[in-house]
């Protein structure tokens, strides 16, 4: 064997945290190639690696379909839960009600969200569960093969060419309209404004809706679909040009003053709106509703962040928990004493 | 029995020279709502406080006022406190339902009435005691709004007299009822109470047998009802997360623990809570977020009744599967939301065994009184723990809803038992961690909790396709594996779960065997067995399920066992049909109660005389 001096190894990139990626991706994904939810996971992925979270810290929550599968595909060093269908909202919220540490992220489909769990989910709005709540948004039911979901657009056509009648449900009008705190709209083929979005959600403090509409490349990515790609790229309208600014960078102003808008968010990170066409107010829910219902009549997809409102107590606030996570405190904590019991039991007598 | 229950009935209506005492019932009949709980209550806690047996039992219907209920008190010398279907002393206020009522009762029985009603008109066997409530309330209480209200308590004080009940008593349970903060509201109505003494004093003569004397048979006992013994071992077992759905007859269950963790989990220097209490959209949302909150670790429970077992049936399935604790209490009540909410059942049991899809097996407790409720709540949070798997605590609306004489609970002393649990220092210690592997040869494999701060902590939960690492897969020989180790665990609970109460008789050629509120009747009629019949009988009260080997040890000891539960289809026996041989099962008969009353002692001797061919 010849003697040769192996070159130095060259330094591994790292986050600010000295992680590499690899704790933040997940296993091989199963889903066709193409499919839009691929690419929000890798989103997430680097996102959560941008941002230099501990992974351990997260809880990855789904329901079931392709999209729920997605979390086996990110965050390897996460606990995940792939749950039941459309039943995402409610063992995520029991998990953050043991430990209100863990930073949620739940992945659903449209079929969770808009039909067998429309029930969870509003209820989840309603209690403003502090977690980031992703829609992947199709249009059909990708695993079971293509049936229309409740967020077809009127007027769709399935594959075998079956049109759908019907009205379609607006997740983000829901959360809005229910209690989220932070709504967005996204495409999975829109990396920059996707992971802007996602970023902005993390740090928000409260319930993070995103709808992003994620074309299903097996049963709903042709002619006469509006959630294709072709038709996406077509019909996106973006609110405003956003930057994410975390808590720890500077803010360096590269905008215009008046042409932007500055959002901070409950961590200190900051989120700017950089105006397109419109001036547009993020923390008024009367304009955002508006907005997504003018949007829906000219046929367009409106996307970026539709509502913010930065005030409202969370579930967990309005419990006034103890500062530490409920699944772990110690038996005195959680043990009355003896005198409690014995008192009691004097009452009963 | 006592001599006095099989007397002739001729000395029943034979005057006041012959006294049946300590062992009668008495029936108030009233009208949903109109506030006589609080006279029910005092008249069944002043003869407690007399020292005397007792149980209480309240019969309502689907509504919130206006269809009659009727609450019933049973005191009995010899401490049989399950339902007597003979009523001695009828207090009849309902208008609707009093002809009917005094038409039931058997010859020689008592009834105080309201005046107007005329029952006495009605039959000539019975002792008729007509009280004009009307005319004595109107000066006790000059404001008229309050009267329908104090109107029931005056029954009180008349049976007190014709009774014999020490009237100290009465004022104790009175204003222990009405607590220091409506003294004013125990005036009003103890002024009510001594008019009604007043009145029968100087009315009503005494013609019936039946009277209450001293004892001393519940010195240091408590009054409670089963729902609120469940919520006391609730939060005295360390639970942190309670999410439900309202329902009748669970709904108190969780108030009850609400109120208690107010009192008792706060912390008194921040006011921050120690607990999560969230009233979910449905049962679904409910036990979702306990399967949540268990699995990242808290001591989690939901109550329920059968309607909402029913909705919970996929997430117990994926609760099994994936291996994670949850109590549910069942409070079981007959069949769907319009059939009879109110009355009570031993009704799940089968159903609840097997909930869910796939091969798929749950432990269940099946507390019989107020002491169990207590100490088997505490059980099922170390036991669901300890086993990673969903556990069910099976009572009941008897049980649960109704008052009952209990001994005091004891301190629970024994550290929580949360299983096996990783922490990241553990995982320091371990080449390697595999979720769902066997290390220990039980079946139960060892978990983390999300947010263990460890490279190796994390897995991916999913329900059934996983291997020993939680990795993916859908392999024939993973799945086997995988539930071939669940059997195993299953296994491992029989020699863990609480052992059955055994009572072998060596004479005894015959068996019967019970769970939960059942065992009050049956108890008493292995007495009535014995004494009208000469039959010894050995008794075994299974307090849950997986059964353990004394079940069937104690079925072969026996040449015939009798099995007595309270619903149509034997649902009890059903399980063991499941498990035992042949020899074993040609062994088993069933009695069955499904009328949704209490079941009560005759009805089970009754039915065992027939089918003995006594
Ligand atoms: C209770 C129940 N009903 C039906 C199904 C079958 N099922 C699996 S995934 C799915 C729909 C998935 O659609 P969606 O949520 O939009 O996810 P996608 O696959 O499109 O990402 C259905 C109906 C199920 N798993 N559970
Ligand atoms: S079927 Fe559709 S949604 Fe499912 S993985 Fe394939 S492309 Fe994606
Ligand atoms: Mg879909």
């Amino acid at each position: 064997m010849s003697t040769v001096v192996a070159p130095p190894p060259a330094p591994k990139k790292v986050n600010r945290i000295g992680l590499e990626v690899l704790p933040y991706r997940g296993a091989k994904t199963t889903l066709c190639a193409g499919c839009g939810h691929n690419s929000i996971s890798e989103r997430i992925v680097e996102v959560f690696y941008e941002l230099g979270i501990e992974p351990w810290t997260v809880a990855k929550m789904s329901g079931i379909g392709c999209s729920s599968k997605t979390p086996a595909y990110f965050l390897s060093q996460a606990h995940g839960f792939n749950s039941v269908h459309g039943r995402a909202p409610a063992v995520s919220t029991g998990a953050l009600l043991a430990n209100k540490n863990l930073r949620g992220i739940v992945v659903t489909g449209d079929g969770d969200t808009a039909s067998i769990g429309i029930g969870q989910f509003v209820h989840m709005l309603r209690r403003n569960v502090p977690l980031t709540y992703i829609i992947e948004n199709n249009g059909v039911y990708g695993l079971t093969k293509g049936q229309f979901s409740a967020t077809a657009d009127r007027g769709s056509k399935q594959k075998s060419g079956v049109i759908n009648d019907m009205q379609p449900i607006d997740c983000c009008l829901l959360g809005i309209e229910l209690g989220a705190t932070l709504v967005a709209r996204s495409f999975s083929g829109d990396k920059k404004q996707l992971s802007t979005i996602l970023k902005a959600c993390i740090s928000h403090k409260g319930l993070a809706v995103v709808d992003v509409i994620s074309p299903c490349v097996t049963f709903n990515d042709h002619e006469g679909s509006t959630k294709s790609y072709s038709y996406v790229k077509d019909h996106e309208t973006a609110l405003h040009e956003l930057s994410y600014v975390p808590y720890y960078e500077e803010i360096q102003i590269d905008m215009a003053e008046g042409e932007t808008r500055d959002v901070t968010l409950h961590d200190g990170s900051h989120l700017r709106l950089k105006k397109l066409d419109r001036d547009y107010d993020p923390t008024n829910k009367y304009e955002a509703l508006n907005a997504i219902h003018q949007a829906e009549d000219k046929g367009e997809v409106l996307t970026g962040i539709l509502y913010v409102e930065q005030k409202r107590d969370t579930l967990l606030d309005m419990l006034n928990l103890v500062d530490e996570p409920l699944a772990t405190l110690p038996v005195e904590r959680v043990r009355p004493g003896r005198e409690a019991l014995d008192m009691i039991m004097e009452e009963l007598r | 029995m006592s001599t006095s229950e099989v007397s002739p009935v001729a000395s029943r209506t034979g005057g006041p020279s012959y006294r049946v005492v300590n062992d009668w019932s008495i029936q108030v009949a009233t009208v949903n709502g109109s506030g006589s709980q609080t006279a029910n209550s005092v008249l069944m806690r002043s003869i407690f406080q007399m020292g005397v047996p007792v149980s209480g039992k309240n019969l309502f219907p689907s509504n919130i006022a206006g269809l009659p209920t009727w609450f019933t008190i049973r005191a009995n010398k010899n401490g049989w406190i399950g339902r007597k279907k003979e009523i001695d002393f009828l207090i009849a206020m309902n208008p609707e339902t009093a002809r009917e009522d005094v038409l039931k009762l058997q010859e020689g029985a008592a009834v105080v009435y309201d005046e107007p009603l005329k029952l006495n008109e009605l039959r000539s066997d019975l002792h008729f005691y007509p009280v004009p409530f009307d005319k004595i309330v109107a000066p006790v209480c000059p404001d008229a709004k309050l009267r329908k209200l104090v109107k029931n308590i005056i029954y009180d004080g008349v049976v007190a007299h014709l009774l014999g009940i020490d009237l100290e008593e009465m004022r104790k349970a009175l204003y222990k009822q009405f607590g220091a903060r409506k003294a004013k509201a125990a005036e009003l109505n103890w002024n009510a109470i001594l008019a009604g003494k007043k009145f029968a004093e100087e009315n009503l003569e005494k013609k019936d047998p039946f009277s209450v004397e001293r004892m001393d048979e519940t010195k240091g006992k408590i009054i409670i009802d089963g729902n609120a013994a469940a919520a006391l071992g609730c939060v005295f077992a360390g639970c942190t997360v309670v999410t439900w759905y309202p329902i009748t007859p669970s709904s108190s269950l969780v108030e009850s623990t609400i109120g208690y963790f107010k009192r008792l989990r706060i912390d008194k220097a921040t006011g921050k809570a120690s607990f999560a209490v969230v009233q979910a959209e449905d049962e679904l949302a409910a036990v979702g977020m306990v399967i949540g909150a268990s699995w990242a670790g808290a001591r989690a429970m939901t109550s329920t009744s059968g309607p909402g077992i029913s909705l919970m049936a996929e997430f117990v399935g994926l609760g099994y599967y994936a291996e994670i604790p949850a109590v549910i209490f069942d409070v079981q009540r007959v069949g769907p939301s319009t059939g009879l909410p109110t009355r009570t059942m031993q009704g799940d049991l089968l159903s609840t065994a097997l909930l869910s899809h796939g091969d798929t097996r749950h432990p269940m407790f099946f507390p019989s009184s107020p002491a169990e409720c207590f100490t088997m709540a505490g059980d099922a949070f170390d036991f669901a723990e300890q086993f990673q798997t969903p556990v069910f605590v099976m009572t009941d609306l008897d049980l649960g809803m109704n008052n009952w004489m209990a001994d005091p609970f004891e301190y629970p002393t024994a550290p929580l038992n949360r299983g096996k649990v990783l922490t990241a220092e553990d995982l320091d210690k371990v080449a390697e961690f595999a979720r769902y592997r066997d290390v220990d040869g039980d079946g139960v494999p060892y978990r983390t909790l999300p947010g263990t701060a460890h490279p190796k902590a994390a897995y991916f939960t999913r329900g059934s396709g996983h291997n020993d690492k939680a990795a993916y897969t859908e392999r024939e020989d993973d799945y086997v594996n995988n539930v071939d180790r669940l059997s195993r665990k299953f296994e491992t609970m029989r020699s863990w779960v609480p052992q059955p109460e055994v009572l072998v008789n060596e004479k005894a050629k015959i068996g019967i065997i019970c769970c939960g509120t059942s065992r009050y009747a049956v108890e008493e009629s292995r007495d009535q067995i014995m004494r009208e019949y000469g039959i010894e009988t050995s008794y075994l009260r299974l307090k849950a399920y997986p059964f353990t080997s004394a079940l069937l040890d104690f079925i072969n000891q026996h040449d015939r066992v009798y099995i007595v539960e309270q619903n149509r289809d034997a649902q009890l026996m059903a399980l063991m049909r499941l498990e035992f041989p042949v020899d074993a099962l040609a062994k088993l008969r069933s009695i069955k109660y499904y009328g949704g009353m209490p079941l009560d002692a005759r009805t089970v001797t009754t039915d065992f005389v027939t089918q003995e061919g006594l």
